[in-house]
């Protein structure tokens, strides 16, 4: 809505009907950043607020899916985990996948959750979904505690596995997961203030993905015919990556991580864009 | 002339009826339309007024059609007008909710928007932390709601509650903590919607005397819309006028709300009229000595006439009415044909009424007449009278009489009174009911002491 060429000394805003695709108001979104951190506190606070367990709840979630996972497809399908010891592979999986998860499927349904107070006021509605990325990071911090106090556990007992050097890769990882759930959670969202369709998909479509990433098995047991299509996921890279670093298994190419990061940055810029063209006048058709 | 606000040949349409379901090939109809044919946009072609009576083919609608207007800094300006006018999406696209279709808006200073009173606000979270969420909504950095924050608790006065969660609050509380962080908003433009429709009247006059603050003393800008009329003319210095999506008047505020209220009873006679047709009952022509259009002042007596044609004296009676501006009656008068002498079927009369001072406190009021008999009801049309009082815009009873007030010492009386002697009361005398009451105040703050 701010046009540049027509901001002089004379007016401070100049909204108009159309403006330019890459006009992304980025210094807006740095002037509300208390606001990112006020959704963030709101969305702690509400979480726990007359729960007996409160902030527990953060840990109790990957752990009982540990355990379910280690028991069915560790001990009954019997999966290969590369030699890990089962609930460490399993949770390090989790841990990292929720993060992607939890920013694709909340990032998804931001225009519907939030129409009535984007109908209300105007704030940079990019606000919205990094607050929520924001929040995810916290939660994730969270279970991270968890993760490292297993690996502590299994390395007193002498559980085999080791920490290498992909651990500097972490940071970068985790910025990826980050992009690439809120560029995706961005498109689905700017379409579906049109078309509804898309946040049925979303809902399975996540949990199906799921499968065809390397979550409850290593890239390493899969077939050499189906290793190429596994690795046209975005996620399968990221998460091998991951477990490279912290776990010392995993199988990652210079080819296949740059895959992953060339398709996140292709991705993210595409949903800012489109979230911003869709933003203006969303509230009309939502 | 220091222009805050200038809007040029803004436009905004609307489509109506289903919207967004099945339309990918509109969709890509459309861009094949604009961007390949380079064609104007058939989404867009049809220009005809809004109005909602009507059916039309088309089912584009436009809520606002080439509006143009500036608002200078420091200017009060209400904007009024019916149902689907287009306020509401006017004051949409001056707060950056949604984006116009064609048309600019230039802006200069911060600008502030309270479309809805709490947006934001969290029912788990306490007062306080609400006041940071719905602030930095509202677009104030931490630190300011930081040092405003004490202004805000002792504004809304809920400090007792501030750190309890919201969601225990009472709806009046609630809405007097939201409009508490709006009200102490920094901003050089202010949009009010429709906010203050709720919560008590006391706190609707606090609301009021704050944005009058505001305005006034502050001398920021402020964009009003309201329906109650009194509010808008207290607050308001400018009016505008919209009228299916067109500005059709921009000026003082008075002549705004004349014109608002002249032009709706307009379409409503009209009604009437047609409604009407099969019988020759009729009653028009509403006429008010001084002109209603000059403002009365309270303690004013003035004539009403109207003329009449009745087809038949069955049960038939005349009301005189006058409404206040929220629609409450005020004056509700009935007289029969019979009483009145009316014998005459089919012949056309003019009535006139000697209308004592009612004392009317300041605002606008609705005059006008209903005839009604066993087969039915006619009404004539709406006259509005402003009721004005120069000396003190305080009052607000539904009347202003004239009360004449006086102080007497009542020392020796006291005593007396005490003793339990009914005299003293005789020879203080009674002056109006106001007195007596002061009295009673006095009194008791006397065997207090």
């Amino acid at each position: 809505m701010e046009n540049a060429r027509r901001i002089t000394e004379e007016w401070d805003l100049v909204i108009e009907g159309r403006s330019s695709l890459f006009d992304l108001k980025l210094e807006e979104v740095w002037r509300y950043r208390d606001l990112l951190l006020m959704f963030v506190k709101r969305d702690f606070v509400a979480f726990y607020k007359q729960t007996i367990l409160g902030p527990l709840w953060f840990f109790l979630q990957p752990l009982f899916t540990t355990i379910i996972f280690t028991f069915i497809f560790g001990n009954l399908a019997g999966l290969s985990t590369d030699g890990l010891p089962q609930p460490l592979f399993y949770l390090a999986g989790i841990t990292a996948w929720n993060y992607f998860s939890e920013c694709i499927t909340k990032t998804s349904t931001v225009f519907k959750d939030n129409a009535n107070i984007f109908g209300k006021v105007y704030f940079p509605r990019l606000i919205m979904p990094l607050s929520i990325v924001t929040s995810n990071l916290v939660r994730f911090g969270v279970q991270m505690l968890l993760l490292v106090g297993m690996m502590m556990y299994y390395a007193a007992v002498g559980g085999s596995f080791s920490v290498t050097w992909a651990i500097l890769l972490f940071p970068l990882l985790v910025l990826l997961m980050a992009m690439l759930g809120l560029g995706l959670g961005l498109i689905i969202t700017a379409m579906t203030t049109k078309y509804r369709d898309l946040s049925f998909l979303v809902q399975f479509g996540v949990q199906l993905l799921m499968y065809i990433t390397t979550v409850i098995y290593p890239l390493s047991a899969a077939p050499e015919k189906y290793r190429f299509w596994l690795e046209l996921n975005p996620m399968t890279a990221i998460i091998e990556a991951f477990r490279l670093g912290l776990l010392g298994q995993g199988s990652i190419t210079l080819t296949s991580l740059g895959y992953s990061v060339l398709f996140t940055l292709g991705t993210f810029v595409l949903g800012v864009v489109t979230f911003n063209k869709t933003e203006r006048t969303f509230v009309d058709t939502v | 002339m220091n222009a805050a606000i200038k809007v040029e040949n803004l436009s905004k349409a609307y489509q109506i009826g289903q919207i967004g379901t099945g339309t990918i090939s509109r969709d890509i109809e459309r861009w094949f339309v604009t961007k390949i044919l380079k064609k104007d946009d058939p989404f867009l072609t049809l220009s005809e007024v809004n109005d909602r009576k009507t059916r039309s083919k088309s089912n584009v609608v436009w809520s606002l059609k080439d509006i143009n207007f500036e608002i200078a800094q420091g200017e009060a300006v209400g904007i009024i007008g019916q149902n689907g006018a287009g306020k509401s999406t006017l004051l949409k696209l001056l707060s950056r909710v949604t984006a116009p279709t064609t048309g600019s808006i230039s802006i200069k200073g911060r600008i502030a928007s309270l479309l809805e009173v709490g947006t934001g606000f969290h029912p788990e979270l306490t007062g306080r932390e609400n006041i940071y969420l719905n602030g930095s909504i509202l677009g104030m950095r931490k630190r300011e709601i930081d040092r405003k924050l004490d202004e805000i608790v002792d504004f809304s006065g809920v400090e007792r509650y501030i750190d309890t969660p919201v969601k225990r609050y009472s709806s009046g509380m609630y809405v007097r903590l939201a409009f508490a962080v709006a009200a102490n908003l920094e901003s050089e433009i202010l949009i009010v919607d429709e906010v203050l429709a709720v919560g008590d009247a006391e706190f609707q006059k606090k609301c009021l005397g704050k944005l009058e603050e505001v305005g006034k003393r502050e001398g920021r800008t402020v964009l009003f819309v309201s329906h109650n009329m009194s509010a808008v003319l207290a607050l308001c210095a400018k009016g505008l006028l919209l009228r299916d999506g067109s500005v059709t008047f921009e000026g003082s505020v008075s002549e705004c709300i004349n014109r608002y209220v002249l032009g709706h009873t307009e379409i409503s006679s009209l009604e009437q009229i047609a409604s009407n047709e099969g019988t020759t009952s009729k009653i028009f022509g509403v006429q008010v000595n001084p002109a209603a259009t000059i403002a009365h002042e309270l303690g004013d007596r003035f004539d009403v006439s109207v003329s009449l044609q009745c087809s038949n004296l069955d049960e038939q009676a005349i009301i005189f009415i006058i409404h206040n501006d929220s629609g409450q009656q005020i004056v509700h008068n009935r007289i029969s044909a019979k009483q009145l002498g009316l014998k005459e079927t089919n012949r056309l009369f003019r009535l006139r009424l000697s209308v004592p001072p009612l004392w009317l406190s300041p605002g606008l009021y609705s005059i006008f007449f209903k005839l009604i008999s066993l087969r039915g009801r006619t009404e004539s049309e709406r006259h509005v009278l402003e009721v004005r009082n120069d000396f003190d815009t305080t009052s607000r009873g539904v009347i202003d009489p004239n009360i004449e007030w006086t102080l007497e010492p009542i020392d020796a009386q006291v005593k007396v009174s005490v003793g339990g002697s009914t005299t003293a009361q005789g020879s203080m005398g009674f002056n109006g009911g106001r007195k007596q009451m002061a009295d009673g105040v006095f009194t008791d703050s006397k065997v207090i002491s």
